[in-house]
């Protein structure tokens, strides 16, 4: 048959597979937010000293959980060079090695998803999917570690070792569905996708099966068996970029978005209002009375439920009223009101009063980057 | 997670008032946690009060 008849008609359904289309035509197939490691609203710069406590660090939607452990590491959002198509990963680099591993020691990435979000896994009927969890990753040197996937609403695991080279490989893991355990639908910390890096007895002691789920009511130790340690030298750096969580059996091309899409989407967990220039305006606020100032901080998206507020610091005479012709120091900045869309502050002004009905803004004072920022982080 | 200096916030910074916040201090930074059974600052403080390793100062 001559080329030029070959239509439509002439393509057998079955001979059209996802992995040969997915690329062009199929969006939102990946379950992870920001996979390029592109958004790093915190810091895009190194942050030293890691690995004494878990929590968000650098990039966007990645957590570390962390603890036990003597190890340090260095995380930066790097540039990547090597990789075409990316252009950014995350980067650990160890500078205090752990060759000592107490039971308790443990140093993962994890991914955190809220379960309204995985509805389509099916988990816990008897249509349950497959998913594939796809990244790129890249050492020093070869080491064994673990992906898992962690069902925090029924306390389930499904893990798979894999080892990493000295290139950037994609490495592909296919999890089974599993019949057992619906997630919750609703804006919860219902599945994590983590990579182990380092683990204790409490985590090792146990027997490694590889894709299968399991229940961990009576132990963490089946987890990460057999894995290398992060923590082994001081030589040793990991990079991951590109990481993708599907449904289906296959891997298909990584699923690029758009910059502001993906920043969009981790604004629902972490916002930060950022100032880069001295006396910058935060948000609008008001004298109520005499002795008390409210402050409006309205969100770019709505956030996944009412964040917590961080300041970058607080001392006297960092954040100021700019009103009436002049500042005047705020007495502390406190939620007030809150919801996942705005919040309330309220100041005490006791000992810097001002005009009751004046409006103004808070604003920082003199310094160049000071900021505000808001987690509803899982 | 390390959580030190837990006080409540009252709304309006009136105490006769129910409380909406906690300032604390997170790993070293000053934090206003709303209270919500949704948010994972305040889910934290409340697993450590629990525990018995953290208490919560009453409003001013």
């Amino acid at each position: 048959m001559a080329l030029s008849t070959i239509g439509t008609n002439q393509i057998a359904s079955g001979a059209v597979t996802v992995p040969k289309v997915a690329d062009q035509v199929l969006s939102n197939r990946n379950i992870v937010i920001n996979g390029a490691m592109n958004v790093s609203q915190r810091t895009g710069a190194a942050v030293a000293d890691m690995g004494g406590s878990a929590g968000y660090i650098n990039l966007d939607r990645f957590r570390y959980e962390a603890s036990g452990t003597a190890g340090r590491f260095t995380t930066t959002q790097t540039a990547v060079s090597d990789l075409p198509g990316f252009l950014n990963c995350l980067h650990l680099d160890c500078t205090t090695a752990d060759t000592s591993i107490a039971a308790s020691e443990i140093l993962a990435l994890e991914h955190r998803i809220e379960g309204q979000n995985l509805q389509q896994l099916k988990k816990g009927t008897s249509s349950a999917e497959s998913v594939t969890v796809s990244f790129y990753m890249k050492t020093n040197a070869a080491f064994v570690f673990m992906c898992v996937l962690n069902d925090f609403d029924n306390n389930r695991v499904n893990t798979q070792k894999f080892t990493t080279t000295t290139d950037w490989t994609r490495h592909s893991i296919t999890f089974v569905g599993d019949t057992t355990g619906a997630l919750g639908d609703d804006s919860g910390n219902s599945l994590s996708v983590s990579i182990y890096l380092h683990a204790g007895s409490n985590y090792t002691g146990g027997t490694y099966v590889a894709n299968t789920w399991q229940s961990r009511a009576a132990s963490d130790n089946m987890i990460a068996p057999g894995i290398g340690s992060f923590y082994s030298s001081t030589n040793n750096d990991v990079k991951l970029t590109g990481l993708q969580m599907e449904i289906g059996t296959s891997a298909t091309p990584f699923e690029h978005e758009d910059f502001g899409t993906t920043l969009a989407k981790c604004q629902r967990y972490f916002f930060r209002f950022q100032s880069d220039t001295a006396y910058d305006a935060f948000a609008p606020a008001y004298w109520l009375v005499t002795t008390q100032v409210y402050a409006m901080y309205e969100f770019p998206v709505t956030m996944r439920d009412q964040p917590a507020m961080t300041v970058s610091s607080f001392t006297s005479g960092d954040w100021r009223i700019h009103s009436n012709g002049g500042d005047g120091n705020l007495g502390s900045l406190i939620i007030n009101r809150c919801t996942p869309n705005n919040v309330q502050t309220f100041s005490d002004q006791s000992s810097n009063t001002g005009t009751a009905g004046y409006a103004g803004a808070i604003r920082n004072y003199g310094s160049t980057s000071p900021y505000i920022e808001f987690s509803a982080e899982l | 997670m390390k959580i030190e200096n837990a006080k409540y916030h009252a709304l309006d910074g009136d105490n006769t008032k129910p409380n909406t916040s906690i300032t604390c201090v997170i790993d070293g930074k000053l934090t206003s946690v709303p209270i919500s059974e949704g948010n994972a600052d305040c889910i934290e403080i409340m697993r450590q009060v629990a525990a018995g390793t953290l208490t919560i100062e009453d409003a001013d």
